[in-house]
């Protein structure tokens, strides 16, 4: 189960690097967060404790909040730019 | 051979929702359209409920569905579908894909080498199945009593959500009135 875990966060990670759709990245990074939550599973499991499952169930919480800020900022560029392509935005690069 | 079938049924299962679960990831990064790598991904995050029940931590099997399929990909499903943006003949890597593949290999086998050698082998050596499953009674006893201060945290947490999206709002009214 661990190495599941690392392959789904690794895979997360190489999908927000090549990726060019914004709204796959996203995906991606929900990705990444669900191998993290995999790995604590399986360490609360093997050592019985409860702190894994109640640190699963605030990153359950920063998950929403973070598709709750991240969509709304993805409605915004894409209103403005017309297009998902990731790379439309390089004048964000300041 | 029925009898160590059933035996192991628990193995097997875990085995087939862990390569299932793979798979859907796989397809996560090769697939183009959005909705496509959007189901995939929702099968994924299925699978993984599954394991997180077959290893006994029925809750969070629950709030994995609950709240990752039914609250944030059903979300991301109706944005894919409110932005209909057609462009299929681009590319679907980024130009920067041979050095973010060099990159990546780089910075995962640096951190996974890393962290495989400091990992108590105890840890490493264990079946995933051996371990004994806690039920939602002392996870929850645990959770009100020794953890309620990262509970209103997270509340906290919440409410600066809530403003900050209402802030976004107000920038893209002022962007339509300017």
């Amino acid at each position: 189960m661990l190495g599941l875990a690392v392959a789904l966060f690794s895979l997360g990670l190489l999908g927000v690097i090549v990726r060019r759709n914004v709204l796959v990245m996203l995906m991606c990074m929900e990705l990444m967060l669900n191998g993290v939550i995999l790995s604590l599973v399986t360490f609360a499991q093997q050592t019985a404790t409860t702190v894994g499952a109640v640190l699963v169930f605030l990153i359950f919480v920063v998950a929403t909040a973070e598709i709750a800020l991240a969509i709304p900022i993805v409605l915004l560029l894409v209103r403005d730019k017309r297009t998902l392509d990731i790379g439309a935005y390089t004048d964000l690069k300041g | 051979m029925i009898e160590s079938l059933l035996l192991n049924l628990d193995n097997l299962l875990l085995l087939l929702f862990a390569m299932c679960a793979l798979v859907g990831a796989v397809l996560t990064i090769v697939l183009r359209q959005p909705m496509r790598v959007a189901l995939a991904l929702i099968s994924t995050m299925v699978f993984l409920g599954g394991i997180y029940g077959l290893l006994g931590v029925h809750f969070i099997a629950a709030f994995q569905v609950l709240i990752y399929v039914g609250a944030v990909m059903v979300f991301m499903v109706y944005v894919i579908m409110l932005l209909e943006v057609r462009e299929h003949e681009g590319a679907r890597y980024s130009k920067l894909v041979l050095p973010g593949l060099i990159g990546f290999v780089l910075l995962v086998g640096t951190i996974g080498i890393s962290v495989w050698s400091g990992l108590p082998p105890a840890v490493v050596a264990k079946d995933a199945s051996t371990g004994a499953a806690f039920g939602i009674t002392k996870f929850s006893v645990a959770f009100l009593n020794e953890y309620w201060l990262h509970f209103e945290l997270t509340s906290v947490l919440l409410v600066a959500a809530v403003v900050a999206a209402l802030a976004v709002i107000k920038v893209s009214r002022r962007g339509k009135h300017g």
